[in-house]
């Protein structure tokens, strides 16, 4: 089903994931998500939008939103240009990291929504996508 | 540039064509336009500007006229310098001051910057008009003149742009500046209790300079605990986890203790979700609850019961 609305935004350097939060912040509530489910979103959000600057060299974000018969939902898709990831189910592996952050941020987004994929080539780049049912 | 002084004294060298051109540059034909026909190229201009550009919500008609009639005579007097090209040139002082002085403004009304440059543009139509009517000679000489009219106004056009430009980075760069300041207020709560009301986002190079002030300040007054109350931050991820985590290692080893309060209850199953341990780290879920851990920490490790600590702010 195609979506009721999409926008994108692109991600260049850390002010941008400001950016990024604050507008599924406003997508959200828009459409209805509790408060939990707003801030589970918005720093799922945070988390891949910071390594798609941090490890993919930058790149952008689709925001869905999703209607079908019986649910509402907000489907976030991130992309980058970058390195990619060599070891996929290793990277999910919390406390795993190759920076110098907690290593939490790929599993913890993956734990905060519905709906998790990823797609990494070693070379060409990555894309997560995410979705939060209401 | 002060060509023509220059020119003049150097003319007995000079060979022909070279006083030729220097001849025609002194009497150009938009010099000779600007200065023949300044009211009514004045009148046609505003004229396309009200029926185009014209944004009667943010400029009064008077201003626009005003800011309009400086600009051409400011213009005329640069171009019968015999200059028509360089408008970084010294003759052009008074355009490039009139301009600024615009673009600054319209930058601050909330013109856009297309709006900005076609107070300069919207020349066009009204000058080619006039030039096409008094440009003597063939088809060569028209094109010429055209030529170099369009090339002085997009200079100028381009001019009015990058001073809007530079006008927005220095409101910016203010109001960047401004929140560094506002973002670190340390203060003191009681002999020994200093508490740090944290707002906004914490993953930017701010974060590190609202750290080095809570350990400055723990140093200053040689406080026992040091409460971060993160009410104000709507958004708490792992890089903002890991940036709460260290200061509280470093607050611990100046021999304070960190106790975390203002955690919301979505920002708690959020935590919960994204895996981060917070176990070591005291956590309370408003300001006040921190303060009365605070209180029995500090007055135990005093022998002062809590009633009788002293009411010193």
């Amino acid at each position: 089903m195609p979506p009721i609305r999409s926008e994108v935004l692109e991600l260049r350097a850390t002010p941008d994931i400001v950016h990024v939060r604050q507008t599924v912040r406003a997508r959200a509530a828009e459409m209805g998500f509790t408060l939990v489910d707003q801030t589970k979103l918005v720093t799922a959000a945070s988390e891949l939008a910071r390594n798609a600057i941090t490890y993919g060299g930058g790149g952008r974000v689709r925001i869905e939103a999703l209607e079908e018969d019986t649910r509402r939902g907000l489907r976030l898709t991130f992309e980058d240009q970058g390195a990619g990831i060599a070891n996929v189910e290793q990277a999910l592996t919390d406390g795993y990291t190759t920076g110098n952050g907690l290593g939490l941020g790929l599993g913890g987004a993956r734990r905060l929504v519905n709906e998790f994929s990823i797609h990494s080539r070693v070379g060409e780049g990555t894309r997560v996508t995410i979705t939060r049912w209401m | 540039m002060a060509r023509t002084p220059e020119r003049r004294a150097q003319r007995p060298v000079r060979d022909a064509r070279a006083d030729a051109r220097h001849a025609r540059d002194a009497q150009h034909p938009i010099a000779t336009v600007l200065a023949e026909h300044e009211a009514e190229l004045l009148t046609e201009w505003l004229a396309g500007q009200r029926s185009t550009v014209r944004r009667p919500d943010l400029i009064r008609d008077s201003e626009l006229n005003a800011q309009a009639a400086e600009f051409l005579a400011t213009l005329r007097q640069a171009v019968m310098t015999g200059n028509v090209r360089d408008v970084q040139a010294p003759a052009y002082d008074g355009v490039r001051s009139v301009l600024g002085t615009l673009s600054r403004a319209r930058s601050l009304q909330g013109f856009t910057p297309s709006e900005t440059a076609m107070f300069v543009f919207s020349l066009k139509g009204p000058l080619y008009a006039r030039l096409r009517r008094a440009v003597p000679g063939g088809p060569d000489q028209v094109i010429d003149t055209m030529a170099a009219a369009g090339h002085l106004l997009d200079q100028l056009g381009l001019y009015t742009v990058e001073v809007y430009q530079r006008s927005r980075e220095e409101v910016i760069a203010r109001q960047q500046e401004d929140m560094m300041e506002l973002s670190t207020p340390v203060v003191k709560l009681w002999d020994g209790i200093v508490a740090l009301p944290m707002i906004g986002t914490l993953d930017s190079a701010r974060t590190q300079v609202v750290m080095e002030t809570l350990l400055q300040r723990i140093v200053e007054t040689g406080a026992e605990v040091a409460i971060i109350d993160i009410t104000g931050v709507p958004t708490v991820d792992t890089l903002t986890a890991q940036h709460l985590l260290k200061t509280v290692t470093a607050a611990r080893l100046m021999g304070a203790d960190c106790i975390i309060s203002g955690i919301r209850p979505q920002i708690a199953q959020t935590i919960v979700h994204l895996g981060v341990d917070l176990t070591d780290v005291t956590t309370k879920a408003t300001l006040a609850d921190a303060l009365r851990l605070a209180f029995t920490r500090v007055g135990a490790a005093n022998g002062v019961p809590l009633r009788q600590t002293p009411a010193r702010a």
